[in-house]
């Protein structure tokens, strides 16, 4: 790029937009094919999710009588379980549950480890000691002690106090990353540039070190929404979380699993839209880790 | 390509020439039309690096490349000793001792490397492997090729080689690791295993360019030496005008792939014909140069290397190209003398015009700063430090640390900076200037002594108030890349301080656009990332990013140091001219002497923490009196071959001392040329007293030195 180059673009341009921040990065998100096309899946996804019970012409707690582990028929789309029950309208339920479990889960796991990370590696001193000493806590202490602790008090409060739980089992490795990260980062010379202008220190976590992460954080978060979905089932199967008859993507996987080379209509369809949901978050992140990303495009 | 064929003839030419008068000796290293390209691929373009370039050096002869960043002369190099990876397509011809190098297995080529043909790196860290001592790497240089010879005789030849670079006490400190040698020390081992086996030819890529004056003067002469004990010719490729003119025979200056001028130092240097050559040598800042003028920046920057201009790459940035500049690469032709040769079709005009680069380039006026009339008594004090200290604790232990020594960084620092003034601060690294404007900056309440900024001491300041000085005192960083937060746009880096400060949105965004006018770039960039910048480009965003909230003081940590030579040209004169048009005061901060000497008002020479020598530029470049302040500028190498030669540099011996545990009396006594030279009884007063600040020349009221024998006349 020469310095004449510039001179071409014309000046009247430039001062028509200067587009902030966050509207150019989403014309740029939209205008990346892979994020159209995850956005589209997840969208996708939750239509299927919450419309798709109400088109089932069965009940969430209705049994078959007449079908039992059927394969799937006109009657019963995905066929139907042990019981009888619709694997369909179990699946889709499953799939309400687990999406608003992995994607908020994921989400504040990040920013759990991203804030405690970010704070601790830029104060440093006694903000860093406290804050890791938590962090360790987290890390020593059996989670299911913890949970099993917790369990009588939270049983009840619903599924957004389970996620909040979720994410607080899984920030630890993030946030001792993001601390040593913004280690490093805070010697930069633009966030010391930022420190004698005066901007603020949070501000200058949130406008300078966060943003300057984004891709381990994007990478971080979306691995986390499959790991959320995961550990859900296993926190399901001890007994913690949701329990039947309620269901999750996850506890159908947990059910389906042993009977998948038998009846594979109860395994394949809950682990199917569990990979394209994985896949179409990790579409997204990819596609925001490159448009936040200022090398990437100059290459394209 | 084009140019290929009439290089081609004009190399053969050239061939005939230089066989002529000495004609017995046949070259060691000869390259012929050496084109070197980088395939593209996942949608970029390819690139081709290097386009026909030829050259050759005899036995001990050392020939210069010069050129700057992206022109190709590292990349040839790396060709002529089989380093390019493999993708890299080579073609042309190389021949060491008339055999051709180029289609050599790797295997072959491994055994000519470090034994026929070596190379010493830019970068002294990184050449060495961490967890070998330097002992064994160099016995291992010397037994790859020697596999007869003994371990022990390889560690006896390794001390003897570390010796004759100059590494003092060899025998015990072979045993050292890597870390704990300096800079300078780990070069000197570089150049030890380069010389292991008596190479014919050295390449050296930019030896000198990570290390400081003082050094690279020890590291040119080690070089010399190696010279002079192997008889090898040396490849000296850098980008320093002045290294090259005291040092090497012959010089190439290269630009954009291509061999643009050649010849003997002299020829280039005082006759100059390629405009290109011309800028280079008009855009350093020269030492030697008493009164102000302003340098000559080349407009623009190196074409693209995947998207070359048709004609002369160097015609867009031309003062002097005409249409026919356009039609085709010019040849390589000679011109004057013989063997020197240039790449322009003007080169026969400047010749008979006898044109220089003043007359070749268009030259600014830099205006007058009004408050520059003014006696320096009678302005305002803008920046006022005294006594300032910072020392670091040396802690040990994990569980109860304790206090093991005490990291001298600043100790007790004094000096002020008047309205309009810029003060520079020089020295080599490690003598804690930057810790000097990290201490400033903060405004905290410095461990020892005050920092008065704009009559508002430091550490007394609310909250508010702080804030409010902050306004008044703005930073330009020496790293281009790192001191812009990549993932903003241009436009939020400039607006960034004027939100902070509260602007309304509107205002702001004039105030961007009139910024980047006012510092060269168009308004039409802002909503680019900095990343889609060139180094000069992105100082200048830096630069506009300091003045938006128009400050009073700008501190300068080596605005220039990471710029090319005709880059930085460009970003000086900026900086004078702004700081003339809006009244600004500097504090500028450069290891670069040559660069302070046209820039400064005021000089403060500073050694370990401590200001050795501080006065007005006229005195002290005229007149030095500290010895330190002697050896630093007679270690810069000056870009006039005639002056380097008669020259005579006082070369400092070793590295800075550490500063957790700095030398009694005069901290420079250990280095000192003129400690050495002093009786025993005169050199007590050294060791034991340490020599204060204060004048020490009649006449020169505004010059004072901190030695007990500071020369109080005689000029250097």
């Amino acid at each position: 790029m020469s310095l004449s180059a510039e001179r071409e673009a014309t000046t009247s341009e430039a001062a028509a937009e200067i587009s902030g921040r966050w509207s150019s990065l989403a014309k740029e998100l939209l205008a990346t094919r892979r994020v159209v096309i995850g956005l589209a899946i997840i969208l996708g996804l939750i239509a299927m999710a919450w419309i798709g019970p109400m088109l089932s012409p069965w009940g969430f707690d209705e049994r078959d009588f007449t079908a039992f582990r059927s394969p799937p028929t006109a009657d019963h789309w995905f066929g139907t379980g042990n019981t009888g029950r619709d694997v369909f309208h179990m699946t889709m339920v499953g799939l309400q549950k687990s999406i608003l479990i992995g994607l908020c889960a994921a989400l504040f796991t990040t920013v759990i480890a991203a804030l405690v990370g970010a704070f601790a590696g830029y104060y440093l001193g006694f903000t860093d000691r406290a804050l890791m000493w938590v962090t360790d806590l987290f890390l020593v202490l059996p989670q299911f002690l913890i949970l099993a602790i917790l369990y009588p008090v939270l049983r009840d409060q619903g599924w957004l106090v389970f996620v909040l739980l979720l994410a607080c089992l899984m920030w630890m490795v993030t946030a001792k990353m993001v601390r040593g990260m913004t280690i490093s980062l805070k010697e930069r010379e633009y966030v010391l540039a930022a420190r004698y202008m005066g901007v603020s220190h949070g501000r200058i976590i949130l406008r300078h070190i966060l943003p300057n992460m984004s891709s381990l954080l994007i990478v971080d978060a979306t691995i986390n929404v499959s790991s959320a979905i995961i550990l859900e089932t296993a926190l399901s199967y001890f007994g913690f979380g949701i329990q039947p008859p309620d269901v999750t993507l996850g506890s159908l996987i947990a059910e389906g699993s042993r009977q998948a080379l038998a009846f594979p209509w109860t395994f394949w369809f809950c682990t199917g839209l569990l990979i394209v949901l994985v896949l179409a978050v990790n579409l997204v992140g990819d596609g925001l880790r490159d448009a936040l990303d200022p090398h990437s495009k100059s290459r394209t | 390509m084009s140019a290929t064929s009439g290089t081609a003839a004009a190399e053969q030419e050239q061939t005939g020439a230089a066989r002529g008068p000495d004609g017995v000796e046949p070259p060691v290293l000869e390259v012929r039309d050496l084109e070197v390209s980088f395939p593209g691929g996942r949608g970029n373009a390819g690139v081709t690096a290097v386009r026909g370039v030829s050259y050759e050096v005899r036995r001990g002869e050392i020939l210069g490349i010069v050129g700057e960043s992206g022109s190709g002369k590292s990349v040839s190099s790396l060709a002529a000793i089989g380093l390019l990876p493999d993708y890299a397509q080579v073609k042309g011809s190389i021949r060491l001792h008339g055999e051709e190098l180029l289609g050599l297995d790797d295997r072959t080529m491994a055994r000519k490397r470090g034994h026929a043909i070596s190379m010493v790196f830019q970068d002294p860290l990184s050449g060495l492997t961490p967890v070998y001592t330097v002992g064994d790497q160099v016995a291992e240089a010397v037994r790859v090729h020697n596999p007869q010879i003994s371990r022990a005789a390889a560690h006896k030849r390794a001390v003897e080689l570390l010796t004759l670079v100059g590494i003092p006490d060899a025998e015990r400190r072979q045993r050292s690791f890597p870390h704990e040698f300096s800079g300078g020390m780990r070069q000197r081992v570089m150049i030890a295993i380069a010389i292991a086996n008596d190479p014919d030819v050295i390449i050296c890529d930019e030896p000198t360019t990570a290390l400081d004056v003082t050094i690279q003067a020890q590291i040119l002469e080690v070089l010399k030496a190696a010279q002079r004990e192997t008889g090898a010719a040396i490849v000296m490729i850098t980008h320093d005008l002045g290294v090259v003119a005291g040092l090497v025979d012959r010089v190439q200056v290269m630009y954009a792939g291509r061999l643009v001028e050649t010849g003997t130092v002299d020829d280039v240097y005082y006759r100059t014909r390629m405009p290109y050559t011309m800028g280079l040598l008009g855009s350093v800042p020269r030492l030697d140069q008493d009164e102000k003028s302003p340098l000559i920046p080349i407009k623009g920057n190196p074409p693209s290397l995947t998207d070359m201009p048709p004609g002369c790459p160097f015609a867009p940035r031309c003062p002097i190209a005409v249409e026919a500049c356009d039609a085709g690469e010019p040849p390589l032709e000679q011109v004057g003398g013989e063997g020197h040769r240039a790449a322009c079709i003007r080169a026969g005009e400047i010749e008979s015009n006898s044109w220089t680069a003043h007359d070749v380039y268009p030259v600014s006026e830099i205006a007058h700063d009004p408050v520059s009339q003014v006696p320096r008594e009678d302005r305002g004090t803008v920046l006022r430090v005294e006594g300032l200290a910072k020392h670091h604790p040396l802690m040990r232990g994990a569980l109860f640390k304790r206090r093991v020594g005490t990291v001298y960084a600043v100790d007790g620092l004094s000096f002020d900076i008047r309205e309009g003034e810029t003060l520079g601060l020089v020295g080599e690294s490690g003598c804690g200037k930057s810790s000097t404007l990290m201490e400033i900056l903060s405004l905290d309440k410095p461990q020892q002594g005050t920092v008065e900024v704009l009559g508002k001491e430091s550490g007394r300041l609310s909250n508010r108030e702080r804030f409010d000085v902050r306004r008044d005192v703005q930073v330009v960083f020496q790293d281009p890349m790192s001191s812009l937060d990549p993932r903003m746009r241009v436009f939020e880096i400039i607006a960034e301080p004027l939100r902070t400060h509260g602007y309304a949105k509107d205002r702001i965004r004039s105030r961007v656009l009139e910024l980047m006018e006012l510092v060269g770039l168009d308004g039409s960039a802002v909503t680019r990332s900095p990343a889609e910048f060139s180094g000069g480009q992105r100082q200048r965003i830096g630069i506009a990013r300091a003045l938006a909230l128009e400050p009073k003081l700008l501190v300068l940590d080596e605005p220039v140091s990471a710029l090319d030579v005709s880059i930085q040209a460009g970003v000086i004169n900026l900086l004078e001219e702004l700081k003339a048009r809006l009244g600004l005061s500097y504090l500028f901060v450069a290891h670069d002497l040559s660069v302070v000497r046209h820039i400064a008002d005021r000089v403060a020479v500073m050694y370990l923490g401590k200001i050795v020598e501080i006065g007005d530029v006229q005195s002290i470049y005229r007149r030095p009196t500290h010895p330190y302040t002697k050896a630093l500028l007679s270690a810069i190498p000056l870009p006039d071959p005639e002056k380097e030669r008669r020259r005579e540099h006082i070369v400092l011996q070793g590295d800075l001392p550490n500063p957790a545990d700095p030398p009694s009396g005069c901290r420079f006594r250990t280095r000192c040329q003129k400690f050495a030279v002093l009786s025993e009884d005169d050199r007590s007063a050294c060791r034991e007293r340490e020599p204060e600040l204060r004048h020490r020349v009649e006449g020169a009221a505004d010059q004072a030195a901190a030695c007990h024998y500071a020369d109080t006349e005689g000029s250097r």
